[in-house]
């Protein structure tokens, strides 16, 4: 694994993808290692197309860039695939994620040539089956930790429990669902 | 830092300014004698005056000092020769003289 | 002991204020500076700090009471930025020719128009010569360990100017990253309880602030000014060794990076240099002697340093994230050009400007900065005196 894995979020505003972002940064953090979260700011408000990125590396990250030739790329929204051009200087050897009900081989006629790895995950599907709610937040996170590896999975889950505990220290009962939608999605993928 | 502002005159060196141009003392413009600006004088008729001190408040630069109820003469120190307490007074007590 | 934390730009700063427990805070929010008082008034609710939070309704208001407070003898600070920090000129001027040793927040934003919310200098620029001592930060870290450091410099005897502590809107104020957070007593002792010589509210002095100065003073007064300036150089620097003492980390006026040895140099400010550095450790693997001069203190400008540590260069590329519409370069260019003038440098020397309202400044952009001295050194390639970078052009 190169020094830097650089992820690319691509999500509409107010479906929670700069909020996944800065949680990736904060598991990888707290597993010792340099990170940076970071949205793309604009104007956009709720259901604009927006963008954030993740570098997480062993080293200290001085690059205060965006993240042009990601190594990975998440798609939030399926609908972004046809007004956003998703894949741009997507690194062939690392792959896109796509949130949606489709299997791979639908979405990549979609994806403008681009010839890696392409995974999708039903967010929606595995969201309602362990929240009873849509939140695609938690199923994207663990998609991008299991196809990345940027943190081993049992790991990943341990860290996610303690943050999780945190965050709804005041309605313990959502953090069952919470580990379980990203208990499914590491046994999907 | 706090400086005696007396010493400082338009003739000294920047090294001898407050730091700011801050002033450390209260009330100094008692020392500075707008008087010496007036080109026309109140007089007081103390015949003619009520003590009814209308004058007092008017004046706007605090010339007309007030003792047990009743105005003193004025502060010709400060007193800029501006008239008003001459306009305001009802009963033609003040007139302006002309000159210091 | 160091605490190991990520946090953002806004929220390290806000961690430093908490810290440092200042008695008085009137802002008003604005994008991207919005989150400092936000994070403030959080501390305040939760009992972490005590200091007084004003809401107030502009900027002209929040720097005006900022005075105010600092005038009664309090240790008071504000944030903003962008139109923020231009509804403040007045005030700016007034703190600094008051001589009281505030302290603000910015968080670097375009200025309109067209109206932008994204990161460049020009706020911060056009306040260059509003008499503020300027610090600028690479990252959340040294936006963090500039702010500790801040008031130690403000409320030095020999300085007793106002301290702006400039970071990249967005790039750095909403980029959670690593940082090393220094504990809450390290901080207190090292700030120090404010204990103002004098002040409004000292019924024992009696004393006036901002009086009126004819010609006769004005001029005089300005002097005065400017010695303070030159002396803050010394106590920017004695605070930061100190510094260095509680946490490790050695500041200066700027940064050098692999400048040594380096043929040809580039000189910047604010979050783009770690950009820079990234390529110049590429370049320099590639056999390029290429090296980055990174400003940390704008005002008082370190002129004799700066010509010092470029003298041995052929060639100098002076970025600037901010225009200054004199038509032939940025702000930056000229204080620098200006620089190598009095110590009578001659290597070539040229303009660019980047990173307007939020443009991208990219590891390739810096590359391509080193490639243009070099080919302007050793192939004669004319390359302009003033140039942008990443811009769309038909030519």
């Amino acid at each position: 694994m190169k020094d830097t894995v650089e992820i690319r979020w691509h999500g509409r505003g107010g479906q929670g993808a700069k909020t996944a972002a800065l949680l990736l940064a904060d598991v990888a953090f707290n597993t010792g290692k340099y990170v940076q979260g970071f949205p793309e700011y604009g104007p956009e408000r709720m259901g604009a197309p927006i963008t954030a990125y993740n570098r997480i590396s062993e080293k200290k990250i001085r690059v205060h860039s965006n993240i042009c030739d990601p190594d990975y790329v998440v798609v939030v929204d399926e609908t972004l695939l046809e007004s956003v051009d998703v894949t741009a200087g997507l690194n062939p050897e690392g792959a896109i994620i796509v949130n949606t009900p489709k299997n791979a081989d639908e979405i990549r006629p979609h994806l403008k040539g681009y010839e890696g790895k392409v995974y999708t995950i039903d967010a929606y599907r595995i969201s309602v089956a362990a929240l009873g709610k849509y939140f695609p937040n938690s199923p994207m996170l663990a998609a991008i930790v299991a196809i990345s590896g940027v943190i081993d999975r049992a790991t990943f889950l341990k860290e996610m429990e303690a943050s999780y505990k945190h965050k709804f220290a005041k309605k313990p009962e959502v953090i069952e669902g919470n580990m379980n939608a990203l208990k499914m999605v590491l046994q999907e993928l | 830092m706090a400086t005696d502002i007396s010493k400082i005159t338009e003739k000294s060196p920047w090294q001898d300014l407050t730091e700011g141009n801050k002033i450390f003392a209260g009330g100094t413009s008692k020392y500075f004698h707008t008087g010496e600006w007036r080109t026309n004088t109140p007089v007081l008729d103390k015949e003619k005056c009520t003590q009814c001190l209308l004058c007092t408040p008017v004046c706007p630069d605090s010339c007309i000092p007030v003792k047990n109820g009743e105005r003193e003469d004025f502060d010709l120190d400060h007193c800029k020769g501006c008239g008003i307490c001459a306009s305001a007074c009802p009963f033609n007590a003040i007139s302006m003289k002309e000159g210091k | 002991m160091a605490i190991r934390e990520r946090l953002s730009g806004n929220e390290a700063v806000s961690f430093a204020i908490k810290q440092i427990n200042p008695d008085v805070m009137p802002a008003f929010p604005i994008t991207p500076s919005t989150e400092i008082p936000q994070y403030v008034s959080a501390y305040i609710a939760n009992g972490e700090c005590d200091t007084e939070f004003i809401p107030v309704e502009s900027e002209h208001s929040s720097m005006s009471a900022t005075i105010g407070a600092s005038a009664a003898g309090a240790r008071a600070l504000t944030a903003t930025s962008s139109c923020g920090l231009a509804l403040m000129w007045e005030e700016l001027y007034v703190a600094a020719s008051n001589r009281l040793p505030v302290v603000l927040a910015l968080v670097n934003r375009a200025l309109s128009g067209p109206i932008n919310i994204n990161c460049d200098h020009s706020d911060s620029m056009g306040a260059r010569d509003s008499g503020w001592i300027q610090i600028y930060a690479e990252n959340n870290q040294e936006a963090y360990d500039n702010f500790v450091q801040a008031y130690r410099i403000s409320e030095h005897k020999d300085v007793m100017l106002p301290v702006m502590i400039c970071q990249d809107g967005f790039i750095t104020s909403h980029a959670v990253e690593n940082i090393e957070l220094l504990e809450d007593d390290v901080v207190k002792n090292f700030v120090g309880e404010y204990e103002p010589e004098n002040y409004l509210l000292n019924s024992e002095t009696p004393m006036a602030v901002g009086p009126y100065a004819v010609s006769n003073y004005y001029m005089e007064s300005k002097k005065a000014q400017t010695e303070a300036m030159k002396n803050a150089k010394q106590v920017i620097l004695d605070v930061a060794n100190e510094f260095a003492g509680i946490s490790g980390r050695q500041y200066g006026f700027f940064e050098e990076y692999r400048l040594e040895d380096a043929e040809y140099a580039i000189v910047m400010i604010g979050s783009a240099a770690g950009t820079t550095k990234d390529a110049i450790d590429y370049l320099r693997e590639k056999g390029k002697k290429v090296g980055l001069l990174k400003i940390r203190v704008f005002r008082p400008f370190p002129e004799k340093e700066i010509a010092q540590a470029l003298k041995n260069t052929k060639a100098v590329a002076i970025l600037d994230r901010a225009e200054s519409f004199n038509a032939h370069g940025g702000p930056l260019g000229s204080e620098v050009t200006q620089a190598l003038f009095n110590a009578k440098c001659t290597m070539e020397v040229r303009n660019y400007i980047y990173g307007l309202g939020g443009r991208d400044f990219r590891v390739e952009d810096a590359s391509n900065v080193y490639s243009e001295l070099e080919a302007l050194i050793t192939e004669g390639k004319e390359i302009e005196n003033y140039k942008y970078i990443g811009l769309r052009s038909e030519d």
